[in-house]
């Protein structure tokens, strides 16, 4: 036990060393560590939202909304199919719970229901596998008494939502590259959330409102302007929709519900400068197609007034004064600098397929941030300081071996998360410090069993010898319970508490490697150096 | 060199005597924070009922707190909560706290902007913290879960080294300190968030590490000493190893309590039921793991003797 072999002494002190290397680089700042040469270690800790500041923006795609519209498409495309020639009869076409539904006049026809509804079933994921054609977003039903529905399957809805997650990842992504100032992680959560990390950021509100906007952009016909008091009181007509004026939520347009053009006929977006009022405008540029389709209705409808709508809001609805040919336009409105850039990238990324909510949000300023840093220094400092004290006063010589045993624990913490890239939060360092307070543990542990065989009449020598060997089961079988409640931690936890498992995991680790390698080393070297006959504790 | 001892060398006491006086106690205070938790209740965090909190710190050297407060009851935030808050390092910031916005996420988020507008350039935000309800429902069912799991993993674990009876005890005890912190988070009035289920976990893993450390000495000493009755082999397995036991504790208490006192106002009440958990884990480990071993056939056919011996030695005390 006392005897280890000197290629083993080799391999601890390489292993200290090589960990006091790469703690090296985070006692310096970033900007100084950036100029050392590259062969110099120049990973960093990763610090945390909680220490560097930033955000974290947990979004649900929102299922009611989406189903709403959907259903409402769906409306007009059982419509379309059914006035198809030869026209089917039909009546009281409307949504009812998750699905469209309508009764079919002549019943005689329900088998030409049944084929033309099926393609309005749509297909998602086409699965080569099973040769199936895939899940179905609608389930169709029609009965003998003719009553027919369109119904959202709850495969086809999960397939469809997973779908939406997918595409609006990519729009974020579009999005944050535009503003290229952070960079922010974008993640999958569950079946039908986002994730968004962004560290660094002082500001979360544009973060915000440059993800969370859906972004719908639509041209419309007006067929009708009045306040909010005629609006109550009249119906809308028949293939019409209403939408306020962004500036003035009391004036309503009523425009045609079919959109002469969408975002999606957009192929770029810059912000630029009206030429006569310098007010901030955003120019577009159509597609090709989306350039041939605009000429044709505003050469059509010269005189008329058409909306631009975004997200259900009104921004502008100017008069068409001449028929727009060029395949370029501009959208005016009470647009600052910073908003026409900010909806300039929102046209340029393309629209979410769907509406997100925020339904969790921590951000932490950059203030609080380092607060916290110094802090968790501080707080590690002094309770270092306290527990190598209070070890020198119980145990001498032998608590400095415990003390130095702790600094290269503590050292090869750190080494780790630096390698492993692991993030470094607040509760990480509360688990840094928890562990060295715990640390400790296993040297007092040792060194009570040595007293203890010492008093029991064995030489020094002895005593430590199987001191050692008794106390490293117990050292073994109480820290893998500690490690199993850290684990559950780290896979329950999600962000600082994260964090927490993370170091107090590693801490457990290297108690028992230290314990196990370089406690058991440095006595071992003592011994043969000085042959005790007391043992100083 | 005299070294200074926390525990003098040969200590004798009789911890298993002591459990007529320590174990209804126990019990009681258990039960008490059982239904202290589910009657009063913990205050708890936005992760669990929702709602957000904003902390802000004037830019101003001083403050009018209640002008804060008037500000914020003009925004029809519903029920507002301020707290002022003072820390060594970081200095003193208010805590704005307000629950869940009738109109869901939409409208949480609208409130928020109405702060942000409120106060402007006065102060520096320095965390914004929001949980919509269905997150806050899933952070508590995982919360417990985690805790459920660990206890039952613990068990295993005991259970595979030792005996079951070892399994039962540890987790006999390690249940009591949970409850007891449970008590604590409402009698403290600390803040139950997500980072107190972690605290509690920590707890547990640092009581069992306790617990297993005495234990260990019981499975070795009932191996040593074949002839030696169960009490005075669990009274002296426990003194064995008091010194080591409380030492532990002590060191780990005052690593805490730096970061109680200088780590923070974001982690203190995390660092608070930590410092609670590893002074009631240690208690429990020394007065409650060991003496229950008395209750479960660790010898066959030694049980009657052992309590004619713990008889005895009430009638000499």
């Amino acid at each position: 036990m006392l005897q280890i072999a000197r290629w083993k002494i080799t391999l601890i002190l390489l292993a200290v060393l090589a960990a006091v290397v790469v703690t090296i680089p985070n006692f310096f700042p970033a900007a100084t560590v950036a100029e050392w040469p590259g062969w110099l270690p120049r990973k960093q800790v990763v610090l945390g939202l909680d220490l560097q500041g930033g955000a974290y923006l947990l979004y649900e795609v929102d299922r009611t909304d989406y189903v709403e519209k959907r259903l409402r498409a769906l409306v007009s495309e059982v419509r379309t199919a059914m006035l198809e020639s030869p026209r089917i009869g039909y009546t009281g076409l409307g949504i009812q719970g998750q699905g469209v539904q309508f009764r079919v006049r002549d019943l005689d026809r329900l088998a030409d229901v049944r084929q033309r509804l099926e393609p309005l079933r749509n297909p998602l994921n086409a699965n080569l596998l099973a040769g199936t054609g895939g899940v179905r977003e609608f389930d169709a039903t029609v009965n003998d008494d003719g009553l027919a529905r369109l119904t959202y399957s709850d495969a086809g809805l999960s397939e469809r939502v997973r779908g939406i997650v997918a595409q609006s990842i990519e729009v974020i992504n579009r999005r944050i590259n535009e503003l290229g100032t952070t960079e922010p992680s974008i993640q999958r959560q569950g079946e039908d959330r986002i994730l968004v990390e962004a560290p660094g950021l002082g500001d979360p509100e544009r973060l915000k409102a440059l993800v969370g906007q859906t972004a719908q952009l639509t041209f419309h016909l007006v067929e009708g302007q009045m306040n909010d008091q005629q609006a109550q009181q009249t119906p809308p007509q028949t293939g019409t929709v209403r939408f306020p004026l962004v500036d003035d939520p009391s004036s309503i347009f009523e425009v045609a519900d079919v959109p002469l053009m969408t975002g999606e006929d957009l192929v770029d977006a810059q912000t630029g400068f009206d030429q006569q009022t310098s007010q901030p405008v955003v120019n577009f540029r159509l597609t090709t197609s989306g350039a041939r389709k605009f000429g044709d209705v505003t050469s059509a409808n010269v005189g008329r007034l058409f909306a631009i709508v975004l997200d259900d809001e009104v921004i502008s609805a100017p008069v068409i004064r001449e028929p727009i040919r060029g395949g370029s336009g501009q959208i005016s409105g009470s647009f600052t600098v910073e908003s026409a850039n900010d909806l300039a990238i929102l046209l340029r990324a393309g629209s979410l397929p769907a509406k997100l909510t925020i339904i969790e949000e921590r951000s932490v300023g950059p203030g609080l941030g380092a607060d916290s840093i110094e802090a968790g220094k501080i707080a590690a400092v002094i309770g270092t300081i306290a527990v190598a004290l209070f070890m020198l006063a119980a145990y001498g010589f032998f608590g400095l071996i415990a003390n130095v045993a702790v600094i290269v624990n503590v050292t090869i913490i750190v080494a780790i998360l630096t390698q492993l890239g692991a993030t470094l939060t607040l509760p990480g360092i509360a688990g840094i410090v928890l562990t060295i307070g715990m640390a400790v543990d296993s040297n007092v542990l040792i060194y009570e069993r040595v007293r203890e065989e010492f008093k029991q009449g064995r030489t020094a020598i002895a005593a430590i010898d199987i001191g050692f060997k008794r106390a490293l089961g117990t050292i073994i079988d109480a820290n893998i319970t500690t490690l199993i409640a850290a684990v559950v931690l780290f896979f329950l936890g999600s962000g600082p508490i994260r964090g927490f498992a993370i170091t107090y995991m590693f801490g457990i680790g290297t108690t028992m490697f230290t314990a196990i390698t370089f406690t058991r080393m440095v006595i071992a070297l003592w011994v043969a150096a000085r042959r005790p006959k007391l043992i100083p504790i | 060199m005299r070294k200074f001892r926390l525990i003098p060398d040969h200590t004798n006491i009789r911890f298993m005597w002591l459990r007529r006086f320590n174990f209804p106690a126990s019990t009681v205070l258990s039960v008490l924070s059982l239904v202290l938790f589910f009657t009063i209740g913990p205050q708890y965090g936005i992760d669990f009922r929702g709602g957000s909190l904003i902390e802000i710190k004037p830019v101003a050297a001083t403050h009018d707190l209640g002008a804060i407060r008037a500000t914020l009851g003009g925004l029809n935030l519903g029920d507002v909560q301020v707290t002022e808050v003072s820390d060594p390092i970081t200095g003193t910031s208010v805590l704005i706290r307000f629950q869940q916005q009738e109109g869901g996420a939409a409208a949480q988020q609208a409130a928020l902007t109405r702060v942000r507008e409120a106060f402007a350039d006065t102060v520096e935000f320095r965390r914004v913290e929001t949980v919509g309800p269905r997150v806050s429902g899933e952070l508590a069912r995982n919360g417990t879960i985690a805790l459920v799991v660990t206890l039952l993993a613990i068990l295993a674990y005991i259970w595979f080294r030792f005996e079951w009876q070892f399994a039962i005890g540890a987790i006999i005890a390690t249940s009591h300190d949970v409850l007891m912190t449970l008590g604590f988070f409402v009698v403290a009035q600390l803040d139950f968030n997500l980072s107190s289920i972690a605290a509690i976990l920590t707890i547990v893993g640092y009581s069992l590490n306790d617990t297993v450390v005495v234990y260990d000495r019981i499975r070795e000493n009932l191996r040593k000493y074949k002839k030696m009755s169960l009490v005075e082999l669990l009274d002296r397995s426990v003194n064995e190893t008091l010194s080591r036991t409380t030492q532990t504790s002590l060191t780990t208490v005052l690593a805490l309590l730096a970061l109680f006192f200088f780590g923070g106002e974001v982690i203190r009440s995390f660092v608070a039921a930590m410092i609670f958990g590893v002074v009631i884990g240690t208690y429990s480990s020394i007065y409650i793991a060991a003496p229950l071993l008395i209750y479960f056939k660790l010898r066959p056919g030694q049980a009657a003797a052992d309590e004619a011996t713990t008889a005895g030695a009430a009638g000499r005390a």
